[in-house]
């Protein structure tokens, strides 16, 4: 019954966002079905969109599964875009320096990025455990240091031409591989899809068939009654925000040497809020993650194409996802509606 | 060092007031008991709403139209708050997560309206506030260079403000019980206390703080509306908890991070602070915010419901 609760409300909230969407496209006198005909056509309408789409959703799913994962545990870290930006510039920073094989290198940016972000996860999740430190201030204190670390390391370390960039990302050291190129007729997708796939699955191992799952959503459930049942409630938390944190690390791997092809200075990536939808929309499990992401996928790779066609601006994606995570937020009232529509059905039996 | 100090003050004290009103702002939300980390976004729809009303009675109204503007920011925030009020309060959401979403909306949105307006997604002002001298009292030595020369009216004005905020929260019934609705709300109600109408007037406030300060921003040093602030409303965050979610608490607190900033920004040109990497002068405030957490949690004063769901019928 919880799962097609959630089901409920995650379609209840997407209709409202959808339909707050449509009405800002009447607002600015565009026609809301040929808007979102050309948004999802943007995301889906050939072989190639569709890869674009999947290349969106691989970073998506991973910072998505980082906070479902931290969320389990009762804590709200928005910490993931720093985490991300650590992350990718580990990968960055290997994949300019060594010159190894492919199959090599990939491992090792992977593992690095993980162990990146991890450590970025695992600082507020020690300073929680060790000091209730919040950790909502504490990701944010973060993500604002990484995104200095990364403004002046790129330029001083890895840049090419630009002040802004580093250089570009060399083709043994990219997620991105001819065959799966091929595939998607030219798409940004890379193997990171599957490193998504494979957090996903992983991810649900951990917290379904696991004791240290069990563990991390008992903390969440109820901390103190956790700490009476004799869980180790502070090494916990502490280690679901680095597990969190390596998640995430990992989707900066797959962000700025696969998605992209170098690293931009700057920017905090926006797929670090983004998130927090994703996790929410997805209720927290795996499976959710995933198919939220894809969703988010479509409207962020086919915002471009919208705006092209219809000229409606592509901040409207963004917007319908925000809309969206507000009307999730505020699921108590979809839970009521759902409570009593089940009642009138029950009735009617 | 002298000469560094007073020509880098004016500027750190202009970055501090929107950081002041902004903190200010969640300072009177949190009292009441709701978090509000929609501060960010309260202040891009402030710094929005401000730049359209300027741009467009400019021409007309002149410097009338930045005042306009200001008030037009401030109650812009009230009513975009009252999303996060009505998530938080009547439909019990996660106050972060409703503050998130509020974040969301408004950069988003206000890109969206920007763009169908003027095409690029950026709100241009031709004039803001130009600084002035107080008279009489510039000319005092020391005391005059720091705090009386190139001065905004905005930070006057938010000086009053917050001379008012303290004299609300400490001497006045509507203060008192409005901290109470943040310490023990089931208390506040049992002495006749509205506690959803306490709690909507904070969360108010706060959002009219907010779209103050976003105007603030425009009217002094961005002149731009280019749909961020740049993280100062998550850092008006820190400086309430740094503040210990007291008004003058808070004012320390954001004018170490307004100076600390604005030495940031200005090491190229002064020489004694050249020689600091810029990443340690751009991480410095927030490291420090950090170390301070660490060191203040276990004394900290939070108040106690801060972020609980009010619900009558729990005890």
């Amino acid at each position: 019954m919880k799962g097609l609760k959630d089901l409920f409300t995650a379609f209840a909230a997407v209709v409202l966002g959808l339909a707050a969407g449509a009405i800002l496209m009447l607002a600015i006198g565009s026609n809301p079905f040929e808007g979102f005909s050309y948004l999802f056509r943007g995301g889906l309408m050939n072989i190639e969109r569709i890869g674009n789409t999947l290349a969106t959703a691989t970073t998506l799913t991973l910072t998505g599964l980082a906070m479902a994962f931290a969320f389990r545990t009762g804590l709200f870290s928005i910490g993931a875009a720093g985490q991300m930006l650590m992350g990718g510039l580990t990968a960055t920073a290997l994949a300019l320096s060594l010159n190894l094989p492919k199959w090599q290198m990939l491992p090792l940016i992977l593992l690095a990025a993980m162990a990146a972000g991890s450590i970025w996860g695992f600082i507020p999740g020690y300073l929680k455990a060790r000091f209730n430190v919040h950790e909502v201030v504490s990701t944010i204190m973060l993500n604002w240091v990484a995104y200095w670390t990364v403004y002046y390391t790129i330029p001083a370390y890895f840049k090419a031409k630009l002040e802004t960039e580093s250089a570009r990302i060399p083709d043994y050291a990219s997620l991105k591989v001819p065959w799966l190129t091929e595939i998607f007729k030219g798409s940004f997708i890379n193997l990171g899809i599957f490193v998504a796939a494979a957090a996903a699955i992983v991810v649900w191992i951990i917290l379904n068939k696991t004791v240290l799952g069990y563990e991390l959503k008992a903390v969440g459930f109820n901390r103190h009654a956790a700490e009476y049942a004799g869980i180790n409630v502070q090494r916990d938390m502490a280690l679901s925000l680095g597990i969190s944190g390596a998640l995430a690390g990992l989707a900066g791997a797959t962000f700025y040497v696969g998605y992209a092809v170098n690293m931009q200075i700057g920017v905090l990536p926006s797929q670090g809020m983004d998130a927090i939808a994703v996790a929410l929309l997805g209720a927290n499990s795996p499976i959710g993650v995933v198919l939220a992401a894809l969703f988010f996928g479509v409207l962020h790779s086919g915002k471009g194409f919208m705006n092209a066609m219809t000229g409606i601006p592509p901040e409207i994606g963004d917007t319908i996802i925000a809309i969206i995570i507000y009307f999730a937020a505020t699921s108590v009232l979809f839970t009521r509606v759902f409570d009593w529509l089940k009642a009138r059905l029950r009735g009617r039996k | 060092m002298w000469e560094i100090v007073s020509s880098i003050f004016p500027y750190a004290i202009a970055y501090t007031i929107p950081l002041l009103a902004a903190s200010l702002g969640g300072l009177f939300s949190e009292r009441s008991g709701v978090v509000n980390i929609g501060l960010e976004g309260l202040m891009v729809m402030g710094n929005f709403v401000c730049a359209v009303v300027i741009a467009f009675l400019q021409p007309s109204l002149g410097t009338a139209a930045i005042w306009l503007g200001l008030a037009m920011a401030a109650a812009a925030g009230a009513a975009f708050s009252l999303l996060h009020a009505f998530a938080s309060i009547n439909l019990r959401a996660n106050q972060i997560i409703s503050g998130t979403a509020i974040n969301m909306v408004a950069t988003a949105l206000t890109v969206f309206l920007a763009r169908t307006m003027t095409g690029s997604g950026n709100v241009r002002i031709t004039l803001g506030f130009i600084p002035f001298d107080v008279p009489l009292l510039s000319s005092i030595p020391i005391l005059g260079p720091l705090f009386f020369t190139k001065t905004y009216p905005t930070t006057w004005l938010m000086l009053a403000i917050l001379a008012l905020a303290w004299f609300a929260l400490y001497k006045t019934r509507f203060g008192l019980r409005l901290r109470a609705c943040g310490e023990h709300p089931h208390a506040a109600d049992a002495a006749g206390v509205n506690v959803y109408g306490m709690r909507y007037a904070g969360v108010m406030l706060s959002g009219a703080l907010a779209g103050l300060s976003g105007g603030a921003i425009l009217v002094t040093f961005s002149g731009e509306f280019n749909g961020t602030v740049a993280g100062l409303g998550f850092l008006a965050l820190a400086a309430l908890i740094f503040g210990n979610w007291k008004p003058l608490g808070i004012l320390g607190a954001t004018f170490f991070f307004g100076f600390a900033a604005t030495l940031a920004n200005v090491s190229q040109v002064v020489p004694a602070v050249s020689k600091i990497p810029g990443l340690v002068l751009k991480a410095f405030p927030y490291i420090v915010t950090l170390l301070a957490l660490v060191f203040f949690s276990k004394t900290t004063q939070a108040p106690k419901a801060d972020g609980e769901i009010y619900d009558a019928g729990k005890r």
